[in-house]
């Protein structure tokens, strides 16, 4: 028995549960679930183009980036925002929240326009409408402002810039050391006072309601929003109901558990010691999965749960086509370590194969599918990719690290049973 | 494993079998159609918040109180504190029986509760399923390259028609059942097809090293070839849909009540997905490659050499 392999064994069974167990739970908690297991609300969107700005990829992009940062404002988690075929616009928030606050906040354009004069009500002296020449417009506007502080006042500001700096440079000059008026969907946000002729297309604002870096920030968000790149209509908007409700949600995640401990079971009865091996790669790839749909913030849905139990299948597949072929190499004769590694062989171009052909049908999901079919694909993917490192890769160095400890010579530690050894129908 | 029986000179039954369902299937589909779930209906959703958790039975009497059937009705509880119920109603509710319910409330819960009455569209659920339909069309067409590249056309055909097969006996099953098809059936449909074509490649992989083995001259060796392989690769079948029955089998009685649908359609299809690589699919290639062969070899006389 060669003590060192059969310790790096041990060790790396040992890292393998004990790293599981002492984070998994946290790692668990820590992904958001979907609209289809806790409820929310689901909004599709329309993108229509505004008069001379015809959508372009980019131009979506940047319409989501702006949707997202809407969204945040609005403090709810994980929100799910799609582009839909050719000009659709999906937005979905789980749990529950001020739907109609949210729609708002998503919902309305916000038009951001400059206008050199306002009406102004002769008894109160407020504001109450624009006038005289719109000078610039939310479109106008990069989608970059921000909460600044002046260095050497203190005061709050917020930063904006314009995409083309002449512009700028022109309403300054035109207006210097008189005020303009900035409206948000036809209410006065702020009518600052032009207070020097700026050349680089950057500026800040800054007026009595700006007191606050939350007042700033809000504006901030306001520009941004205001200077989306389209219009949005919506088509349709509904509140989705959770399939599972909490205390279904935790029977399915309990009787999930007591799957996996019977499916653990199960290899040990069948493949013993090997059985064992592929359990430890099953926490494996369970762990690293779940890490995985936390680090790449992927909301959980139902088809998200159906992938996962079907990449369980599959890793659990690759290494029972491993073990059958070990078994198999014995039958036609070999050793216990050469069948190990010739199983191991011939079973990798069958797992590999099996594998591709899979995941080129989550690919093509994902390319052509959307919402639910994409969070299946995208599951199916990472299950997939997991599995290959964890059920595959992984299975084989803890099997030939243990295998060539010596710790065990008898092919019964295998699964092979009695009458296997003898040359039967496998021989050609 | 070692060979009980001659699959292939078997397999006309399992061929006519799975023709038969599927038959039964289309018949009472073309009939009756399926027994669509709430989600690919028009009704109405009606969302109360409550003070404290939901009670659902009070919730079931103050409908019924107003004069709205419960049945085919889902009330399913949600917020942070279960202490909101969302109630779908599989038809549009009247706006005599909608001004009724805050009176309803009153009675029932001692308050008038904040609630919201929406009509819902099953624009979104109608437009996932076509487009889950279109998605695994293309996907099969994918399939059918990769395969036709790494293996040869023939086995792209053969695993293609069992995939479709065992998404078949899944629509057939809950056409013949009665189940109801909600969004959660596409995903059960998506994951068949991930699971049928993976367990038929690996079958398919046997035969492949097998032919590098032997080339079969004739439909006889050929045969033999292929039940040889499909009994090599039998306690892999077995052992693996075994593992993933498990899992569905277990999610199904003690998971959550409300995905019994979804994990019905997974029992069937991981069934039918084992069942038609080792039935459907290796047949089916017997039949197109022996016809090959024997076009081939007409006019040679080959003796058969037994293995």
């Amino acid at each position: 028995m060669k003590w060192g392999r059969f310790l790096a064994f041990l060790l790396m069974a040992a890292v393998i549960v004990g790293g599981t167990a002492g984070s998994v739970t946290n790692l668990w908690k820590s992904i958001p679930l979907g609209l289809d297991l806790q409820g929310g609300f689901d909004l599709l969107y329309k993108i229509e183009p505004l008069p001379g700005q015809p959508i372009t990829e980019s131009g979506k992009q940047a319409l989501v980036q702006a949707v997202e940062n809407r969204i945040n404002n609005l403090g709810t988690e994980s929100p799910m925002i799609d582009l839909e075929g050719q000009n659709e616009l999906r937005v979905q928030l789980a749990g529950t929240f001020n739907q109609a606050h949210a729609k708002q906040v998503i919902g309305t354009t916000a038009q951001l326009q400059i206008y050199s004069s306002a009406k102004v009500d002769k008894k109160t002296g407020a504001v109450t409408g624009p006038a005289g020449k719109l000078l610039a417009t939310g479109s106008d506007l990069k989608s970059n402002a921000h909460w600044v502080q002046d260095p050497n006042t203190g005061q709050n500001e917020v930063a904006i810039s314009f995409k083309n700096p002449t512009q700028w440079e022109n309403i300054t000059k035109q207006y210097y050391m008189k005020p303009i008026y900035i409206f948000l969907n036809g209410q006065l946000l702020t009518d600052p006072v032009i207070q020097q002729k700026m050349y680089s297309g950057d500026s800040v604002i800054s007026g009595a309601s700006l007191n606050t870096v939350q007042a700033c920030t809000q504006l901030a968000n306001s520009i941004n929003a205001g200077a989306l790149p389209y219009n949005l209509s919506l088509v349709s908007q509904q509140s989705v109901g959770p399939s599972l409700g909490q205390e279904s949600l935790k029977a399915t995640l309990w009787a999930g558990l007591a799957a996996m401990v019977l499916i653990f079971i199960f290899m040990i009865v069948m493949y013993r010691m090997a059985g064992l091996i592929a359990d430890l790669a099953l926490v494996a790839y369970g762990y690293v999965t779940i890490a995985v749909f936390d680090g790449m913030h992927i909301v959980l849905t139902l088809s998200g749960l159906a992938a996962l139990v079907l990449g369980v299948g599959m890793a659990v597949d690759a290494n029972i086509i491993t073990y059958e072929r070990i078994k198999d190499e014995m039958r036609n004769g070999r050793s216990l370590k050469s069948a190990v590694k010739i199983g191991n062989k011939n079973a990798l171009r069958t797992i590999l194969d099996s594998n591709a052909t899979t995941f080129i049908a989550g690919a093509v999901m994902y390319v052509f599918g959307e919402g639910d079919i994409r969070g299946f694909a995208t599951a199916l993917m990472i299950s997939i990719i997991v599995s290959l490192l964890t059920a595959v890769l992984l299975s084989r160095v803890l099997l030939f690290t243990f295998t060539n400890s010596n710790a065990i010579r008898r092919p019964w530690w295998y699964g092979v049973g009695k009458g296997v050894l003898k040359n039967d129908e496998t021989k050609v | 494993m070692k060979p009980k029986f001659d699959i292939i000179r078997l397999s006309k039954w399992f061929l006519l079998l799975s023709s038969a369902i599927t038959v039964a299937g289309i018949v009472v589909f073309a009939i009756f159609g399926f027994n669509l779930g709430t989600d690919f209906k028009a009704g109405s959703r009606v969302q109360i918040s409550f003070s404290q958790p939901v009670n659902q039975e009070k919730v079931e009497q103050m409908f019924q109180s107003i004069g709205v059937p419960m049945r085919d009705t889902t009330i399913t509880v949600a917020g942070t504190r279960q202490n909101v119920a969302v109630v779908r109603f599989p038809e549009v509710l009247t706006s005599a029986q909608q001004n009724k319910l805050d009176g309803a409330e009153k009675a029932y819960f001692g308050k008038d509760l904040p609630d919201s009455v929406q009509t819902v569209d099953p624009f979104v659920a109608t437009q996932t399923a076509h487009k889950a339909v279109y998605a695994v069309l293309i996907a099969a067409a994918f399939i059918v390259i990769y395969i036709a590249i790494r293996f040869e056309f023939r086995f792209a055909i053969a695993g293609i028609i069992a995939l479709l097969h065992d998404v078949f006996i899944v629509l057939a099953a809950f056409a013949l059942l009665r189940r109801e098809v909600d969004l959660t059936f596409i995903a059960a449909v998506l994951t068949i097809v991930g699971y049928s074509i993976n367990d038929t490649i690996v079958i398919f992989d046997r035969i492949r090293e097998n032919l590098k083995i032997v080339k079969p001259k004739d439909v006889e060796t050929l045969k033999q070839l292929v039940n040889r392989s499909l009994w090599q690769t039998m306690s892999r079948s077995i052992n693996t849909v075994v593992t993933v029955l498990i899992a569905a089998v277990i999610l199904y009685f003690f998971g959550g009540v409300s995905i019994r649908n979804f994990t019905f359609a997974l029992i069937i299809g991981l069934v039918s997905g084992a069942y038609s690589s080792i039935f459907i699919a290796s047949p089916l290639w017997v039949l197109m490659r022996g016809r090959s062969l024997k076009r081939g070899k007409r006019k040679e006389t080959a003796k058969t050499e037994l293995v």
